[in-house]
């Protein structure tokens, strides 16, 4: 046996703008064992909500993420709406499918670029985040906003989307994905980017099952859940099945996100076709009084919001389980017996996002 | 699997105009609904105090007494649910961004006395020393 070293990996690293630390245990170049800590961003956020207005708080959790901000902000706002019983209207249901289907396209796109930049190659990378300007034009169009969007509130959206501009946004989306099928080519399609991708960091349907992994990571590994289909938002009257790879490794996870690229593109189609006309938001009167648990897919994959109200203007629980955190124990499973130079691509694969687990 | 697979792109990029903009040349343009900044129009402004009390950031002070309305611009979260909330409309959200600076700054605006010989019951006398 040979002799065994720790590297340690993070918490500032190249390849990944957020902090993650990662103890690596090596025999000669392959990985042993990885032993991660976490909490360098914590910021307090859910013991923010007992002296914040419930109303208030939507601003907050919005801000518990940069790439999934609408999606915090819409899981918020349809748990406090189950607890008050609130019908919200059926144009800011399909409203909230587009913009979230709009926030898949950024972070898989801007996922896409940051592995791009992990295996060198730079010209691909600003590739894909040219394209993701455009979306997130889209998004400054259309909630006033680039990042943080501030559009949800309970019961409702604070904004509504002319007609004409969703048909603007039909028609931007048809030129963008002519270029995303040149860029998917690269991606699928290239030796340089296969030999990097092929046969790393396996994760078997049974491992994925056993981990709790969430969203495209374990939809890679053979296991069709998509907590989109639970129903929330419009999704129960748009028709998709959910992307799955057999195959598990950092090439079907490549895959799949490109191809849910695809398929969010043709949710908002189909949204945009069904949208009715109408109010986007109700009043909401009184406090919430109760607890619920809502679940949302977002781009990384299923993020569970626990609220729980004692009928005053502040709750008394917020808890956030972030796609992340259920993750990690897969990834850290991937990492065994990998090669040191395959640690960036392999950690990269599960869209780590590390403000989101600390909160 | 092919070799040269982003040669087209390549290209293409060669003989198209620059995705980026020249930026200090040529300014930004921005769309009607960004949310830059928070101006007021004093002059309408009652004092209520709503906004400073649904502001998430706590970035807005009104004074009733002294007839001033403060914003922290660094502490603003453009969120913009002040001026959904103000009852007087006088709130709205422009377009620009705050510049940078080098210290975080608050912008007092305070509304002209509409009766001058009121003023002093508004403000008594010693209350800023205490303060």
């Amino acid at each position: 046996m040979s002799t065994r070293s720790i590297v340690p990996f993070g918490p500032q690293h190249p390849v990944l703008p957020e902090p993650i630390h990662l103890d690596l245990v090596l025999e000669d170049e392959k990985v042993v064992e990885a032993v991660p800590s976490i909490g360098f961003v914590h910021r307090g956020l859910e013991k923010l909500v007992e002296k914040r207005d419930f109303n208030d708080y939507v601003y907050i959790a919005e801000r518990i993420c940069g790439i999934c901000s609408f999606m915090h902000g819409m899981g918020y706002c349809e748990a406090a709406e189950h607890i008050m019983n609130v019908e919200v209207p059926e144009r800011a249901k399909y409203l909230r499918t587009i913009w979230c289907e709009m926030s898949r396209i950024h972070s898989h796109l801007l996922w896409l670029g940051l592995l791009a930049d992990a295996f060198g190659f730079e010209s691909l990378f600003m590739q894909s985040w040219r394209l993701r300007e455009k979306i997130l034009d889209m998004f400054e169009y259309s909630t006033g906003g680039r990042v943080i969007f501030s559009v949800n509130k309970i019961g409702g959206q604070r904004r509504d989307m002319p007609d004409d501009m969703i048909r603007d946004f039909l028609s931007i989306f048809d030129g963008m994905e002519q270029e995303l099928k040149t860029m998917a080519a690269t991606f699928l399609e290239d030796y340089a980017v296969n030999t990097r991708l092929r046969g790393v960091g396996f994760l078997t349907e049974q491992q994925a099952h056993d981990l709790g992994a969430v969203g495209p990571f374990m939809r890679a590994s053979g296991i069709a859940l998509d907590t989109r289909k639970k129903g929330y938002a419009a999704y129960p009257n748009i028709e998709f099945e959910p992307i799955t790879s057999t195959v598990g490794d950092c090439y079907a996870r490549t895959d799949v996100r490109i191809h849910e690229i695809f398929q969010s593109i043709d949710i908002i189609r189909q949204a945009a076709a069904k949208i009715p006309q109408g109010e986007v938001a109700v009043p909401v009167k009184g406090f919430p009084n109760g607890e619920y648990m809502m679940r949302v897919e977002q781009p990384r994959g299923e993020a569970v919001y626990y609220l729980k109200a004692n009928g005053t203007r502040f709750l008394d629980r917020v808890r956030v389980r972030t796609p992340t955190f259920a993750n990690l124990p897969g990834m850290l499973e991937t990492l065994k017996g990998c090669q040191l130079a395959d640690v960036p691509i392999l950690i990269l694969t599960i869209d780590p996002c590390i403000s989101c687990t600390e909160r | 699997m092919n070799v040269f697979s982003f040669s087209k792109t390549t290209l293409k990029n060669l003989f198209s105009a620059p995705a980026t903009r020249p930026y200090p040349q040529q300014p930004r343009q921005y769309p009607e609904r960004t949310r830059g900044h928070v101006e007021i129009d004093i002059e309408h402004c009652v004092f209520c105090g709503l906004c400073s009390r649904k502001c998430p950031a706590d970035a807005i002070r009104v004074d009733r007494a002294a007839g001033t309305w403060s914003i922290e611009r660094f502490g603003c979260i453009q969120c913009s649910y002040c001026v959904d909330s103000c009852p007087k409309k006088c709130l709205s959200m422009k377009q620009t961004y705050t510049a940078p600076a080098p210290e975080k700054s608050v912008d007092t605006y305070q509304k002209k006395p509409a009766a001058p010989a009121k003023e002093p019951e508004a403000a008594p006398k010693g209350e800023n020393e205490h303060a």
